[in-house]
């Protein structure tokens, strides 16, 4: 059995929590560089040339990229022959708490849902998966709630056709309009139980951003030109580019049904991910 | 591109038309859900809060903590929409302008008309970027609500688009959205 210490998981997390809130993904990157070039419209183009130029200024002076530094939401896949000595889900926040704190990041959560009282950094949400292997892996996802507010949850018919589907997905996104900083990501799960969706389609968040036509679906490219279609555009004020990706994960679902669910992301998807060894 | 001081007067703000795009120089006030819950409440009932409303420019805003030596961390936009069922008081109050993101109520829209306001839209999710525009920063109310605490901002050349103007004219329904 192969042992990995509570402290090397705190600071792992820590520095995710930093890097993830400091530093926009590459691939988010690369898509918002993608997408300047093919716009046409002014004032879109200006709308991502400040996108692209907050991220180069949060890099560089150590900021969050949004003030809305989310409700962290981290993602474990423990290795079932990693043995940790010590408690993991208090190593985690630990980490999140540090992080946060030595981030500058902001303390948006109420302990209280109800109450909401004084806001602080904890408790994170925690997603932990036994899998195989002696690896632990961790990912950080600080999502806003701008965006995360406009999720959606649907249960098709199971002889519901991939049309309406395909149409729910796009009529999230035009609900959705100019309110939570597009240009979105656009996370699907399809399939498994209620709760499952929409962990899939959080977890479609993670997948790297790509526009090779080998590492799409039929589906992804369809549902993402229609959603561009809508010309909501950066900010909300038209343009070509209303989604940078659409990203689907689908699991097995029961012959009574058919679980859909959308979350979307504003442009500003940050999330890190680190491996440690035993 | 317009370059304003804040307070806005009648003048400036009847000049403004949606989709204008506009630098602000001057005092702001950040307040977001806890704080205009706790300032409707006061106008309800006549209590004094610890600034004034009249005339002032309210940003939907939150901002991180700021590091050694900087006025403010990132301060960009929040969803203004969640500010809607509020903001027909607060400008009955006197507020004369709203900084945020994204589209407003019916309510909104005739209550900025009626009282010759202005919402403007700055640029979403780039709070960095937004930050290097904020001078000063302290927190003049509601201290217990941490980041939701209403900040009093001194901007300079702070950039904002005119997202509703006080014909009532909407940018995104001008577009159709």
């Amino acid at each position: 059995m192969k042992t990995i210490y509570p402290s090397s998981i705190t600071k792992a997390v820590s520095e995710l929590c930093i890097r993830a809130n400091h530093v926009l993904r590459d691939d988010v990157l690369q898509a918002l560089k993608l997408a300047l070039r093919r716009e046409s419209d002014k004032k879109a183009k200006r709308i991502f040339k400040a996108i692209l130029e907050n991220a180069a200024v949060a890099k560089k002076e150590r900021l969050a990229i949004c003030q809305d530094t989310g409700l962290p939401t981290v993602f474990v896949e423990l290795g079932q022959e990693v043995r940790i000595k010590g408690d993991l889900r208090s190593a985690l926040a630990k980490g999140v708490e540090e992080g946060y704190r030595r981030g500058f990041l902001r303390s948006s959560i109420v302990r209280d849902p109800l109450a909401r009282t004084k806001p602080g950094y904890l408790p994170p949400i925690m997603h932990i998966d036994i899998v195989k292997g002696k690896k632990l892996k961790l990912t950080v996802l600080p999502k806003g709630f701008g965006c995360e507010n406009k999720t959606q949850l649907k249960m098709f018919l199971p002889t519901a056709c991939t049309e309406e589907i395909k149409q729910f997905i796009v009529a999230a996104v035009k609900a959705a309009g100019p309110d939570a900083c597009p240009p979105y990501v656009v996370g699907v799960g399809i399939g498994g139980t209620a709760d499952y969706a929409c962990l899939l389609a959080k977890k479609a968040l993670l997948c790297r951003i790509t526009h090779n036509a080998r590492r799409t679906t039929q589906l992804e490219r369809d549902v993402l030109r229609e959603i561009n279609q809508l010309r909501i555009g950066p900010m909300g004020l038209g343009g070509k580019t209303t989604a940078l990706a659409v990203n689907i994960l689908t699991y097995p679902t029961h012959i009574a049904g058919l679980p859909v669910a959308v979350n979307i992301s504003c442009h500003a998807l940050r999330s890190a991910t680190t491996t440690l060894c035993a | 591109m317009k370059k304003l001081t804040l307070p806005l007067t009648e003048k400036d703000i009847i000049s403004l038309r949606a989709g204008d795009e506009v630098f602000l120089t001057g005092t702001l006030y950040t307040a977001r859900d806890q704080a205009h819950r706790m300032i409707a409440e006061a106008i309800a009932r006549r209590k004094r809060i610890p600034f004034t409303l009249k005339n002032a420019m309210i940003y939907y805003c939150g901002p991180t903590q700021a590091q050694k030596g900087k006025a403010i961390g990132a301060c960009g936009p929040t969803t203004s929409s969640r500010m809607d069922i509020f903001t027909p008081a607060l400008l009955n109050a006197g507020v004369k302008g709203m900084i945020g993101k994204g589209q407003r109520s019916l309510q909104v829209r005739q209550a900025i008309r009626e009282h010759k306001a202005v919402y403007f839209l700055t640029y979403a999710g780039c709070a960095a970027l937004l930050h290097r525009y904020v001078k000063k920063a302290k927190v003049v109310a509601f201290r217990e609500l941490g980041p939701e605490a209403v900040h009093q901002l001194y901007v300079e050349l702070f950039p904002v688009i005119v997202g509703i103007d006080a014909q009532g004219t909407d940018v995104y329904k001008k577009r159709g959205i």
